[in-house]
Parts: structure tokens; sequence; C-alpha cells
């Protein structure tokens, strides 16, 4: 029964750190229409970042303050802010498939800089040892499951909550309608490409962070971690829960990331272990085909058009007209 | 020692300029970046090898090394069946997916999106049948031919890049010559006004799909034949395709081969002067400058 509990946490707490995620490609894509396919690089960066300001000085590595765990997370999240703020200031003015070809390149570029920047990152190696949420408390593994679940739960409210509260205002109803009539919305006087930009490196900042608490809770990142199947999974997150919608986008990390585990422990446990490298190819394979046939079948996701779900979308409507 | 690295750079250019001449055709009449483009360049050189394995078992004669290259008659006849077969899978793409999207009349980005999902399942289905661990054509070996002042390549380099440069040339007589390439141009231009004018659009899209998938067989095979075989070998080649396809400013086929060639020399001369493990980031580079100094590409016509 413990194990459960614990088990349950553990996986609940994971699969929040994707929502937060998911929360922040919703800011860009789903309340903008910023296509983003780097958000490995984000959630790399700051996981990265957090890490070298919280891990105990190295001698053989840069870095390592030793600073709070806030603080990681803070500058986590600045340092998303700043590479989607720079990413976006190079390619938002021009065609949209331009941004999306950047951010797949931008991708590339961390990947190589965490393997290959040794001393900084730890190379192929990560880094290990990052302090984690109440570590204190690690021998209990039921008490330090639930501590650190409440902590992740948290910080996902608090994206949560102040999206839901940005969607609502003045500012989020003028990304909607720069997302809907760009001209129209620019004929009112709004400077569509600033507005942009300021969601696109709000986005990147909610990943950063993301990255961090993603990686004080493991407590060990490696370079393996932030490779193209971890955008893939975010944007199936995404867009199975219903692009635009806020807990759409938790849900759907919720699901996506069971239906991942479940599938993983299912491998496990059937195909031979020679076999197992194919088998998750077959994995991922799904997840290609399930953007497709959202996209196909249900554009707006599987919750998106649920009223219950996607209430803040009526509102949105209502505030208008 | 440099005259060797100019010479590689040029090789890896031509391979790059090939595919990269395929992206701008697609993304110029289709009008969106098809980020599965570099899976169709995993499917060719695997249609390839099934093919050319295929031949070679039942025929032995056909496998026998051809003068002074590495591989025997069943290459060319299973390059020419992969042109078919990639031909077949575009098309097969484009009725189920980018052809319903389009219909619809959604964004753009609606349909790169789909291609991300569709390249996600393309590479891992290969990986599924073939496992990620790379083959190679043939497992001759060959000895690299000193040509002039101690530059030396083997005679499959030098064939691959006499066979972009007539390729490259091909395309852009048929899209400057042809009524076909006429069409091809004009839907590019504007979509509504070519069908106005009895342009049939879509055929024309049709036949720029199958134009494109030709370029990345003939890509794909040759970085089988250059380098190996895995299932993400397009996808790696992505970021290179994307970077030349903008640097030559896109819909210009001459502009995407001589900008292909100049990203594989720039990755030749990383490679020489900087360290291997940052080739990939040279295409990021020169994205970023072309996107800061010339958005619309060293031959483009207009800003995108």
């Amino acid at each position: 029964m413990i194990e459960l509990v614990s088990y349950g946490a553990f996986f609940l707490t994971l699969a929040l750190t994707f929502a937060i995620m998911c929360l922040g490609l919703n800011v860009q894509w789903g309340q903008t229409g910023l296509f983003n396919v780097g958000v490995a690089g984000f959630v790399g960066i700051g996981a990265y970042v957090s890490a070298l300001v919280t891990t105990p000085d190295l001698p053989e590595r840069l870095g390592g303050f030793g600073w709070p765990i806030a603080v990681g997370w803070l500058a986590a999240a600045l340092a998303g802010a700043v590479a989607a703020a720079l990413l976006g200031a190079l390619t938002i003015r021009l065609r949209a498939d331009y941004l999306a070809i950047a951010t797949f390149g931008f991708a590339v570029v961390v990947q190589l800089c965490v393997l290959n920047l040794q001393s900084v990152t730890g190379g192929p190696f990560g880094i290990s040892f990052i302090p984690r949420p109440f570590g204190a408390l690690a021998g209990d593994p039921l008490i330090f499951g639930l501590l650190n679940l409440a902590v992740v739960a948290a910080v996902t409210l608090g994206v949560y909550a102040a999206l839901e509260h940005l969607t609502r205002s003045p500012w989020g109803r003028v990304l909607r309608a720069i997302r809907e009539d760009e001209q129209a919305a620019t004929a009112l006087g709004k400077n569509a490409i600033s507005f942009r930009l300021q969601a696109f490196a709000m986005g990147g900042a909610i990943m950063g962070l993301a990255g961090a608490v993603q990686g004080h809770f493991i407590g060990y990142i490696s370079p393996e971690a932030y490779v193209p199947i971890l955008t893939f999974q975010v944007w199936a997150m995404l867009i199975v829960g219903g692009s635009g919608n806020n807990r759409g986008a938790i849900l759907g990390a919720i699901v996506v990331w069971a239906f991942w585990a479940a599938s993983g422990a299912l491998i496990a446990a059937i195909v031979p272990p020679e076999e197992q490298a194919r088998a998750s190819a077959l994995k991922i394979v799904m997840i290609g085909l399930a953007i497709c046939l959202v996209l196909l079948l249900r554009p707006r996701g599987l919750l998106g058009e649920l009223k219950t779900v996607s209430r803040h979308v009526d509102d949105g409507k209502d505030a208008k007209t | 020692m440099m005259a060797q690295t100019i010479m590689n750079g040029l090789i890896a250019g031509s391979m790059i300029g090939l595919g990269a001449v395929g992206i701008t055709l697609t993304y110029s009449i289709l009008r969106f970046a098809n980020f599965a483009h570099g899976d169709m360049i995993s499917w060719a050189a695997y249609f390839a090898l099934a093919v050319s394995t295929a031949l070679g078992t039942a025929l032995p004669g056909l496998a026998t090394p051809v003068g002074p290259f590495s591989f025997g008659w069943s290459l060319p006849l299973g390059l020419i069946a992969s042109i078919a077969l990639t031909g077949l899978l575009t098309l097969l793409v484009d009725w189920l997916l980018f052809g319903k999207l389009r219909q619809r009349g959604g964004a753009v980005i609606i349909l790169v999106m789909a291609g991300f999902g569709a390249a996600l399942s393309l590479r891992s289905f290969l990986e599924f049948v073939f496992s990620s661990r790379p083959t190679y054509f043939t497992d001759a070996l060959q000895i690299a031919l000193p040509l002039f002042a101690g530059v030396r390549a083997t005679a499959d380099q030098m064939l691959g890049l006499g066979i972009a440069v007539v390729l490259v040339a091909l395309v852009h007589a048929a899209l400057t010559r042809t009524a076909a390439g006429r069409a091809m141009r004009a839907v590019s231009e504007n979509q509504a006004l070519a069908g106005l004018t009895g342009v049939d659009v879509s055929q024309t899209i049709r036949l720029a799909w199958l134009f494109g998938a030709a370029l990345a067989a003939v890509a794909g095979v040759m970085a089988g034949v250059l380098v190996q075989i895995r299932p993400h070998m397009g996808h790696d080649l992505l970021l290179p395709l994307f970077a030349a396809a903008i640097l030559g400013g896109i819909g210009s086929v001459p502009g995407a081969m001589v900008a292909g060639l100049i990203i594989g020399l720039s990755e030749a001369l990383c490679v020489q002067f900087v360290g291997a493990e940052w080739r990939a980031a040279v295409s990021f580079v020169v994205l970023v400058a072309i996107l800061l100094l010339r958005p619309q590409g060293l031959f483009g016509k207009q800003i995108p």
C-alpha cells in the first residue's frame, strides 16, 4: 500500500513537471500561435542553469555556487526567457515557419553545447547531486515523495493561476486577437510583433522553470534527457489535451505520460530485452500518429471541446464581444 | 591539407545541396516548411537498399562492383525503384494528411505541425523495421585516388559530385524551360491566379511532390553510399537542408545548390579548425547569420 502511494506520488510529480512545460507551450502555441519545435532546448537550458547555480562547488567543473533551490528556479526561468526572446527577436517578424526552423536548430545547438562544454555541464556524464527539495527527509520515501509532490503541484498551480489570470487580462485578449486577425489587431494600435515576442519569452521562461523543477526532483541531469523526443512528448500532451486550454494542457500531460509510462512497462514486461529498443521505436510512431490524427479528426484536442474543461475559453469569447 | 578540406566540404555540400533543392521546391510551391523531407531521404535510402539487396541476391552478377565504383548495377536500379517508391510514399502522405488539411484551408503552421508528426512516425517506423544499427550498400573497400596537388577522393565521391551538379542544372532547366515547370512557378507565385489561367493546381502540387521525392531519393542513396544508412540520417540532415534552402533563397534552385556547397564547406572548415564535435552547430550559425543580415537569402527575390 505504502509502495503504491509512493509510486503514485512519484508518477504524478513527474507528470506535473511535464504539465508545466505543456503550460509554457500553451502560451506560445495555444494562445499566440507560435510554433516551437525546440521545447527540449528551453527545458534543457533551465535544468542546467539551475543545476549550476545550486550544486556545491566542484574543482573539476565551472560553477556550482551552492545557492538555494528557489534562486536556481528563478535563474532557470530567466535563462529560458532570455533564450526565447533572442530567438524570437530573430525570427518572429519573418514567416511563421522560420520560427519553427530556428527553434529546431536551437534545440540541436543546446544539445551540442550540453554534450561538449564538459567543463561547465559535465559533458556526457551530466550533473549529479543536484539538491532535492526536502533532501534531508529522503530516508522516508513516503513523506519525501508526498512533500515533493506538494512542491511541484504548488508550482504547477501557481503557473496555472498566473496564466489563467493573464488569459483573461487585456494582455491575453490582445494575444488571441493577434492570433485570430493580425490586421485587425494592428489596426487597433496593438504592436503584434512585440506582443508575440512577450508571449514567446514567457513560454520560454515557463519551460526553463519546468526543466529546473524536473532536474531538482530527479537529482541528476544528463544530455540524453533533452533530446527531440521530449519536444514530441510535450507537443503530444498539448494537442491531446486541447491547445489553448490551460486545464487541457495539464490533463493532457498526465494522460500522455500515463500512456507513455504504461506502454514502457508493458514493453519491458513482454518484449525480450534485445528487441526493446525497436519496440520503443513503435511507441514513438504512435505519438507521431496521435499528433496527425488529432490534427485531422479533432483539431481542438480531446478535451478542448468539452464545456466544463474549456469554460474560460467561453469567458474569453464573451469578453471579446 | 587545406585543398583536401575544401574537397571534402564540396562533396558533403553537394549532398546537402541536392536535399535543399528538394526542400526549396516543395517549400515554394506548397508554401510550408516540410519537416518530413529529411525522413523521405532516409526512406529513399532504405527503399534503394531493399531493392538493390534483393536484386543482388537474385542475380549475383548485378552486385559485383562496376569499374572503379564500390557498387554494382543493382544500386542504380535500386535508385530508380527508390525514386518511384519514394514518390508514391510522398503522394500517399499528401493524400492522407497534407491534402486533407489544405482542403480545410487552415493556417500554414498546421501543415508544418502535421509534417512534424508525420516525420516522427516515418522515422521511428524505419527504426522499428530496420533497427537503429547503421548499414551499408556494399562492404567493398574503396581507395581514394590522387587527383591533383595532393587532393584525394574516391570514385564514388566524384560521381556524387558530378550527379549533383548535373541534376541541379536539369531541374533548373525543367523549371525554366518546360510547360510543367512554368506551371510550377506560376503556382508558387500565386495559386489562385494560376488556377484561373488554366493551370491544374492539384496536378502541379503532385508534380512538385514527385520532384521533391526524386531529389530526396538521389540525396538519400548518395548519403548512403558516401556515409552510411541509418534511420536518423535524414533527420540529422534536416537542419543543414533548411539552412541551405533559406541561405539560397526559398524557391531558387541554383541558390539552394550553392548554399548547400557553402554549408558543406563551412562544416568541413569547422571540423578542421574548431573540432568535429561542433559540426552540427555550423548550420545554426549560418541560419542565424542569414536571418539577421539577409532574410530573403542570397538569391531570393522578396522578403518572405
